[in-house]
């Protein structure tokens, strides 16, 4: 067994700290970012008022050009917005931008201007107090990645054998995902669900779970580890969003709902003005792209916890299945997002009740690591913990 | 046209009401009263059996019915907690164990909602399958009266002198047909679709959970799993009589056992020893690896060959598995009684209990005359004396391996022929010879130690330590089908989530103002984000094919109306 490199363990505990505080404060700044979000909604509406302004002024000026030289037909200014919308509707083609206005239905109603897009591209809504926070973000996770290559460095080995390094290596793809997303993506509004994630996983890393470097059991010695437990991490990392999105598709369904009733309790009142929701996509948006994550996210499941779960299992243990506290749990999980995706395909049973079911299987993945580790007895012991 | 609208394989399916309702077809309403009759009644239940509902209703229970497995000792697993369990709750035990809580997984009301949930899904299936197969074998689906109703729509209008409607329409299925679609050139439309591979994918997914289950079935039912304790220079050969503990499957016969042998020669254990500078490292003393060095031999006729069995690396003989899962030391003794007679001799085996393998120790010597005698206490393979007389392990390697005993006089109860546990002894009704309670003391032995049992009761001798292995051996012919099976789900799935289904319309027709007017209409069965991309590309290939008039807003509208 090759032994611990004491220096870099140093490091990597050291790196690993400094990455926890640099998410608390990317945490703190993303929450108020969406703490002022109704001061973002007032400057950006007031700059596509002015982008509206000076647009109808340039086309007045080219209308009356071609007016003057040609045909004056097209000659209606008022007619503009209509025209530009019914070619792109056509053509498809210019339409990318702008995003799909006719499928918005309520929320666009709702947020009045456009400050986000359906298809979560960016659609130039300034926010740079949580484009800082982004910032933040990839610097802690640049330290964060450090430590946890760093850790496996150490003990040349694969850096997931124990609760401690579970939490912050998939802490680690929790934000290596989410800022993957956000190349593409404006899921800025998730931030602070993500972040608050992370730094919980962090702080019950180091706080619940201290755990020095060191090599591992022989039972852990083996190369599946390293495939098994991260595609498991991978499926978390993207349940992760899904379950954000799912809680905000909720509350924006009953928002969209009370905007198109109108606001009569006092709960949709509240709804109806919050503004931090006028920051996230539709309901109808959120819901189609967690089934678009859920759906990656449940062939890794089936693939890493579930298969290849199973063959380690039956070269280590000598059954592929044999119902552990831990596989039973995986197994719960994985029937919960079959049944999510099932959901999605029966009549009556899209929208709130397929959030609510990708809600519950995160439930239960919380449930499986947290509490199935640490209090219920079985091969998965490997917890680490203090006996 | 109510000909093209073929029966839904299930009932519920929310994606079949989204493509129906694009394409302007009407929704059948399949919601109807049970016929009368014993045969309309079945034929209800068989359509409420298999509807997406149901499935999804199913799925959930079979999620909610796993739970009590892991809130429950199982008897699989473990059937001793089992039995603890019951005898500490002696009020809701016998409850729960009637009603199978603690057999979950096979218990009547789990496997009824997985027989359920895979009768669903075989009644899904085969509709599903056999209604593919029309689409596949049929020409695409009728071409919608009005494509613009259709999620993704676009038109041109060619310009004037451009190909006539007829060459429009052909230009326009050799472009689907570059597109990869299956196209269907009609009198003033092109139909097309692909993506047939998706529902391929969905019903060779469902398809291999039904495999799976069969082959966990069959795997189990032919299966057999057995343990065995192989103390330093024991054999063993792979007979029913040779087991410590044996679990065959339904269908086991005893011939199925294939007689190779496996015999231990040594063992190794290795610690984590590196120092910190002059601190031992936060891990010192953690197992880092067990390596058993065995003799094997597979069948009679075959060389003996020695090799090592180690954790996560198991041997294969006759079919079967060997595992490495436990190891301990089993200290040899010699227990002469009050007659000088040799009452037992030999390694006993331990149960170490933590880390530094503090290992629980019984010895029976139910030959002993003129009384049994029992011992019970621990072995430490690195004594250390906390000062109060009390000794704790402190190492798990044998730095300085020490007895600390009990002893007990009478009878140990195995004449009764109830089994019983070889690692537990009752002392309730027996003599107390030596503990720390009495006079006499406890008994603290090291390796050449005799001790001398009050009254003249006999002598306690610790010779020497020896290691055991403890081997799972297990024989599941169903591996291998459930194995590729999960993998042809695990294909199945992807493709059937990854993959799009479309389908395209592209109707041409002339104009008021006599020039071609194409229209085209996508439309996809099930989720598909990328849509807008396909009409995009689409619209691009078109306008490469023919010249295209620039969009003419007021034009449009006109046409459109
Ligand atoms: C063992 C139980 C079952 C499991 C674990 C399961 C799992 C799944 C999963 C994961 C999907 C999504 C992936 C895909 O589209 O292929 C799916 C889709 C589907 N399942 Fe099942 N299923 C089960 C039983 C059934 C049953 C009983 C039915 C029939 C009622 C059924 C009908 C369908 C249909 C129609 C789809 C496709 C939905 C769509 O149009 O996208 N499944 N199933």
């Amino acid at each position: 067994m090759p032994t611990i490199n004491v220096q870099l363990a140093e490091y990597s505990e050291l790196f690993m700290l400094i990455a926890a505080f640099i998410y608390t404060l990317a945490f703190i700044l993303f929450s108020i970012d969406a703490a002022r979000s109704s001061a973002t909604i007032r400057r950006v509406e007031a700059e596509l008022a002015q982008e509206t302004e000076a647009e109808r002024a340039a086309l007045r000026e080219k209308k009356l050009v071609a007016a003057g030289s040609a045909d004056s037909t097209a000659g209606e200014p008022a007619e503009s917005d209509a025209a530009s919308a019914d070619t792109a509707s056509t053509s498809g083609v210019a339409s990318d931008s702008t995003g799909d206005s006719d499928s918005a239905g309520g929320a666009d109603s709702a947020s009045g201007a456009e400050l986000v897009d359906e298809d979560m591209a960016y659609v130039g809504t300034r926010r740079p107090i949580a484009n800082v926070a982004i910032a933040f973000t990839a610097i802690a996770a640049l330290a964060h990645a450090f430590a946890v290559i760093a850790r496996g460095l150490a003990a040349s080995r694969w850096p997931l054998g124990n609760m401690f390094e579970f939490l912050t290596g998939a802490a680690l793809v929790v934000t290596l995902v989410y800022l993957i997303v956000l190349i593409r993506r404006d899921v800025r509004f998730l931030g602070v669900f993500v972040l608050g994630l992370v730094v919980t996983m962090m702080v019950g890393a180091t706080i619940g779970f201290p755990t020095p470097v060191g090599h591992v059991q022989p039972a852990l010695q083996s190369p599946w580890i390293a495939i098994h437990v991260t595609l498991a991490a991978m499926s978390i990392g993207l349940f992760v969003l899904t379950f954000a999105m799912s809680l905000l598709q909720l509350v924006q369904a009953r928002r969209e709902a009370a905007l198109l009733a109108g606001a009569e309790t006092r709960v949709q009142r509240v709804l109806a003005r919050a503004s931090f929701l006028r920051l996230v996509p539709s309901a109808f948006a959120l819901e189609n792209w967690s089934y678009r994550i859920n759906a990656v996210a449940f062939v890794f499941w089936t693939l890493g916890p579930m298969i290849t779960g199973a063959i380690w299992a039956r070269e280590s243990w000598g059954r592929y299945w044999g119902w552990d506290t831990k596989e039973v749990w995986t197994f719960v999980i994985w029937v919960v997002y079959a049944g999510y995706l099932h959901a999605r395909a029966t009549r009556g049973w899209t929208g709130n009740r397929a959030a609510w079911l990708s809600i519950i299987g995160f439930a239960c993945i919380i449930f499986n690591y947290a509490v199935v580790n640490v209090y219920f007895p079985g091969l998965h012991s490997y917890a680490g913990l203090p006996e | 046209m109510a000909k093209n609208i073929q029966p839904s394989a299930h009932r519920d399916n929310a994606r079949e009401d989204a493509v129906n309702a694009a394409q302007g077809n009407v929704s059948k309403k399949d919601v109807a009263a049970p016929a009368l009759g014993v045969s309309g009644m079945l034929r209800w239940a068989w359509t409420q059996l298999t509807s997406m509902r149901t499935a999804l209703m199913l799925l959930l229970l079979l999620a909610v019915a796993a739970v009590p497995g892991s809130i429950f000792p199982q008897r699989v697993q473990d059937a001793f907690a089992v039995q603890s369990w019951i005898n500490d709750n002696p009020e809701i035990g016998p409850v729960l164990d009637f009603f199978q809580f603690f057999d979950v997984y096979s218990s009547v009301w789990f496997s009824a909602i997985y027989l359920l949930l895979f009768i669903s899904l075989i009644g899904c299936i085969i509709p599903r399958a056999r209604k593919h197969w029309q689409q596949m074998t049929t020409p695409p689906p009728r071409t919608p009266r009005r494509l613009q109703r259709l999620p993704e729509y676009g038109a041109l209008e060619l310009e004037d002198g451009g190909p006539t409607p007829e060459q429009a329409l052909k230009d326009a299925a050799a472009v689907l047909k570059r597109r990869r679609y299956r196209v269907d050139l009609r009198e003033t439309s092109v139909g097309a679709e692909k993506g047939y591979l998706k529902e391929i994918g969905n019903i060779l997914f469902h398809v291999s959970l039904v495999g799976v289950l069969v082959f966990v079935a069959a795997g189990s039912m032919f299966s057999y799993r057995g343990q065995k304790v192989l103390i330093e220079d024991e054999g063993f050969v792979n007979a029913l009589v040779a087991y410590d503990n044996f679990y065959p499957g339904t269908w086991f016969e005893e011939e199925d056992l294939d007689p190779f042998s496996i015999r231990l020669n040594g063992f190794q254990r290795e610690f984590d020893r590196q120092m910190f500078g002059d601190e031992p490292n936060p891990n010192y003393g953690q197992a880092l690896g067990f390596v058993a060095d065995v003799t094997i031999q597979d069948g009679v006729d075959a060389e003996p060959e020695d090799t090592t069995l180690q954790v996560n690396h198991p041997l294969t003989l006759g079919g079967a598995q060997l595992y490495l899962v436990g190891n301990g030391y089993a200290p040899v003794v010699t227990v002469r009684d009050g007659e000088g007679e040799i009452a037992f001799s030999g390694p006993v085996i331990t149960r170490p209990d933590d880390g530094v393998y503090t290992s629980m120790m019984v010895i029976k010597a139910p030959d002993a005359q003129p009384e049994q005698l029992g011992f019970v206490g621990l072995f430490l393979p690195s004594a250390h004396d906390t000062g109060d007389g009390l000794a704790v392990s402190v190492d798990p390697e044998l730095y300085n391996p020490q007895l600390h005993l009990n002893a007990y006089a009478g009878d140990l109860g195995l004449d009764e022929g109830v089994p019983q546990n070889v690692y537990v002894l009752d002392t309730e009704e027996l003599q107390v010879l030596n503990s720390r309670e009495v006079e006499a003391g406890g008994i603290v032995l090291s390796p050449g130690e005799t001790h001398e049992l009050p009254d003249g009761m006999g002598t306690l001798t610790f010779e020497d330590v020896q290691d055991y292995i403890a081997i799972d051996i297990h024989y599941n012919p169903g591996e291998t089908g459930v194995l590729i099976f999960a993998l042809t789900a695990t294909g199945g799935l992807i493709i059937s989530l990854f993959l799009r289904r479309r389908r395209a319309w592209v109707t041409v027709e002339t104009n008021d103002a006599g020039r071609t007017l194409v229209r085209y209409g996508l439309l996809s069965r099930g989720e598909d984000f990328r849509l807008r991309e396909e009409s995009i590309a689409l619209r691009e290939q078109f306008e490469k094919t023919w010249t295209v008039r620039p969009p003419q807003p007021d034009e449009e509208t006109a046409t459109d109306a």
